[in-house]
Parts: C-alpha cells; sequence; structure tokens
C-alpha cells in the first residue's frame, strides 16, 4: 500500500489526472479489448441492447461503489482477509443490483438470470480493488470504477448492437430492417444470435482498435 | 501492515452484521415490489394462452384485463371434484408444489375464461422439464375439452434459437386447433414430431431443428399434465 501520509495539497475534483482515470478504460486500458477482462458476461448478454445495456449500468454502479467502499476501509482492512472483505463487499452490492432490478425492470432481470450474480465473479472488479482502490483515495477510485464499469459496457453495447441488428434486424426492440429487404430475399443471420458471433465481434473489434492505436502493437 | 487476530475477528464480525443488516432491509423493502412482478406475470402467461396479445398492454392494465377475462377459477383433484371454488385462494396455488404430492392430495388450478365471442375457454398450467432445467406454460382448451384454444410456453434456461423457441411465436401456433383425443375418445395428448408433421394429423406439430430434448419436453409436460386432469376433462366432455 503506498498512500503519502504526509502529502496534503488538494486536488480538484476533476484534475487532468481525474479525467484520465475517466478516460483511459475507453481505449487504452478497456477492460475488455485490452485487459481481456470480464468476457464470460460479454457474450452472455449482448443478444440485445437492452439487457447489454442494464448489465453495463449494474456493472458500472457495483464497480464504482465497491471501488469507494474498499478505498474508504482501505487503511483499516487486515491485509491477510482483504480478498474476503473484498468479496463481501462486492457480493452485497450484487444482490442489492439483483433485488433492485427483480423489482423495478423484471423482464430484462430475467433476460440476465445468473449473470447479475456472477458480476461478483467479473474479473474487472477484483481486479481493480486489488490494483487501484486498495492504493488510492476514495474519490480517484470512485471515478476509477466509473471509468471502467463504463469502458466494459461500451464494448457490451457496441457488441449487442451488431448482434441484434445482424441477428434479429431489431434496435432496442424496434424493427430497423425494411419490410421491403425481407421480401426480396434479405435473411437475419440466425449465426449472431449465438455465443461464438459475440467472441468473433469481439474479435473484430480489438483488430480495429489495435490497429488504431499505436501503443497497443507489439512489436 | 499487521493486525492482530483479534482485530481481524471484530472486523470481520461487524462487517459481517452490517453487510447482513442492510441486505435484510433492502430485501424486505422491496418485497412488495418483486412479488408484484410475479403476480402480473402469472396474469400474462395466462391472458397469453387464450390469445391475448399481451405485448402490446401495459404492464398496469394486465390486472384489469385478467379479471375482466379470467371469469373464474377452480381447483380440482385426481377425481374431477372441485375442491377449491374461491378464484383468488386459486390463482395463489403453487402447481411445483402441488405435482410434488402424492397424486390423491393435489389440487390442480384450471382458470375459467369468457373469450371475446362468448365462448368459453379453460386454462390448465403445465410444469415439466426441458434440456438444462425446468419448463412451463399454459395450455387452453376449448370448451369440448378437446380442442386446443392457444397456448404459451417458458423455459429457465434453454439454449437461445433452439430450445428457447418453444417460447415464440411459429412454435405455439400450430398448437391451435389440434385435439388431444381421437376419434374413438381416447387420449393422445399433442406429438411433438421431429422432421415436421404431417398437415392432416389433428395431434401433431412440428419440433425444433436442432431442440430435440426441448421439444420432447414439452410433449411429456403436456402428457403429463393433461394426464392430471383426465377425470375433470372426461366428466365436462361427457356431459
Amino acid at each position: 500500500m503506498s498512500e503519502k501520509l504526509t502529502k496534503v495539497e488538494k486536488e480538484p475534483m476533476f484534475s487532468s489526472k481525474i479525467l484520465k482515470l475517466l478516460k483511459n478504460p475507453f481505449n487504452l486500458e478497456n477492460p475488455i479489448t485490452v485487459q481481456v477482462l470480464g468476457i464470460c458476461s460479454a457474450l452472455a448478454v449482448t443478444v440485445q441492447m437492452k439487457p447489454a445495456i442494464v448489465m453495463a449500468l449494474s456493472v458500472t454502479i457495483v464497480t464504482a461503489f465497491s471501488n469507494l467502499i474498499i478505498s474508504s476501509l482501505r487503511n483499516t482492512i487486515p491485509s491477510r482477509i482483504r480478498i474476503i472483505v473484498q468479496l463481501v463487499v462486492v457480493a452485497a452490492l450484487v444482490i442489492i443490483v439483483d433485488q433492485v432490478l427483480k423489482a423495478f425492470v423484471y423482464d430484462v432481470s430475467k433476460k440476465l438470470s445468473v449473470f447479475v450474480g456472477l458480476i461478483i465473479t467479473n474479473c474487472i472488479l477484483m481486479g481493480r480493488l486489488e490494483a487501484y482502490a486498495m492504493g488510492n483515495k476514495p474519490w480517484p477510485s470512485f471515478v476509477d470504477g466509473i471509468g471502467n464499469g463504463l469502458g466494459y459496457g461500451m464494448i457490451l453495447v457496441i457488441v449487442a448492437f451488431f448482434r441484434e441488428v445482424l441477428g434479429s434486424g431489431k434496435i432496442l426492440g424496434m424493427k430497423i430492417i425494411p419490410q421491403f429487404l425481407y421480401d426480396s430475399g434479405y435473411m437475419d443471420n440466425g449465426l449472431m444470435i449465438l455465443p461464438p458471433m459475440a467472441l468473433i465481434t469481439i474479435g473484430i473489434i480489438i483488430w480495429v482498435q489495435r490497429s488504431k492505436t499505436p501503443e497497443l502493437q507489439e512489436k | 501492515m499487521q493486525h492482530s487476530n483479534k482485530y481481524i475477528l471484530i472486523y470481520s464480525i461487524v462487517m459481517v452484521v452490517i453487510v447482513a443488516v442492510s441486505l435484510t432491509i433492502v430485501a424486505v423493502q422491496l418485497k412488495p415490489a418483486q412479488d408484484e412482478n410475479i403476480r402480473i406475470e402469472k396474469m400474462q402467461n395466462i391472458l397469453s394462452s387464450v390469445n391475448i396479445p399481451i405485448a402490446e398492454i401495459p404492464k398496469k392494465e394486465i390486472s384489469a384485463l385478467y379479471d375482466k377475462y379470467i371469469t373464474s377459477a377452480v381447483a380440482v383433484n385426481v377425481k374431477g371434484e372441485e375442491v377449491i371454488t374461491d378464484a383468488t385462494q386459486v390463482f395463489k396455488i403453487e402447481v411445483v408444489n402441488e405435482l410434488k404430492k402424492p397424486d390423491d392430495q393435489q389440487s390442480l388450478p384450471v382458470f375459467i375464461a369468457r373469450l371475446d365471442n362468448g365462448d368459453t375457454a379453460y386454462v390448465l398450467p403445465l410444469r415439466g422439464k426441458g434440456l438444462w432445467g425446468p419448463i412451463w406454460g399454459y395450455i387452453s382448451l376449448k370448451s369440448d375439452f378437446n380442442t386446443i384454444y392457444g397456448a404459451m410456453f417458458d423455459h429457465k434456461g434453454e439454449t437461445p434459437g433452439l430450445g428457447a423457441e418453444i417460447g415464440q411465436q411459429w412454435f405455439i401456433e400450430p398448437f391451435k386447433g389440434k385435439t388431444i383425443f381421437d376419434q374413438n375418445g381416447k387420449f393422445t395428448s399433442i406429438q411433438i414430431i421431429k422432421g415436421g408433421a404431417a398437415d392432416d394429423n389433428p395431434h401433431g406439430v412440428d419440433a425444433i431443428s436442432g431442440g430435440t430434448i426441448t421439444s420432447k419436453g414439452v410433449e411429456k409436460m403436456i402428457f403429463d399434465n393433461l394426464g392430471s386432469y383426465q377425470a375433470f376433462i372426461q366428466t365436462h366432455k361427457n356431459h
């Protein structure tokens, strides 16, 4: 743990450092495409846009608040049981999210089924807690959680967009492929609905991202 | 930073108590809203089995619509006798729990729908097993207790695009108008036929390609559940 107790100078709420925490997960440190974490749920909940968006928001809330809580407690957590403490906090938050979804967006919560519960095992969470929240102040940790949650969510929504458009011809449940295309022989691609195409879509996203970002290219 | 065992022990106890208390509060607070969702879903399922297009109807209106169409409900035992006639009591029956009891102690619900054209349809709940987990649904019979008026199926976790297709309209549509008894009055139930049912088969519908086990699960579910209602169906069919 590397906290600097002597340093008391006040940082502005949105210094460039903080903004970087928010921005980096979208590109250079994207949890899915660069760190390749949280792939499992990215494959499972991206058949349609709506569950993907709800999943993205749920993960963002859980990463942000678990980062915040763990970071506030970081000086009191006994290092020998820190993983257990992190798990308890994450599990509690996930259960709360699951209960809220069941109460207010029941149909979506049915679609997400076990995957909300599995946020607990999402590597992004434990990764951020260990790598960031345990060693940084609450506010930057909170922002870091939001950044990583949204970075994860962005990929989810992009993948879900392509899978829903090509797989069922809809966006957010609304038909967007005009009927005359179907009449002239166009068919929805059933393969897009199946998990392998999520993997391939993510692969394509990683490819596009790497070819555009020289920092990520391995020489 | 090394902490003493005492510190660790107290820390974990305090943490667990705080978490437990807050989770309990959340669960208790949200319980009514969750129960309401489950109640509405059950109504939607029953309405869907009598061909009411529930997808177009906002959730708030489901309850009123249910009261409009489902005029009464009874629970019957294995001998076909009506044991419960209070519709609210019948609605609360958990079919899964009833099916676990010995045959002679079960009381199974029948929901009676008054259709727009004045006909009556009888909605019977179905519970069964698919490939990965439970499947369920409702099937409605016309007042001859032979012709299927409508159906709905749902599942816990069948494979999307394969077994999960049982919830889709294209799978359900062919059930309508099929009969569950042959000309001699023998109970045939519905056969779900791999490779497609012949057009003139009055008891057969198409199975799902690649979803054979789920299709067979639906077939068995209909056979088993309608079987439990045999006595009830026979007494009403012949009057």
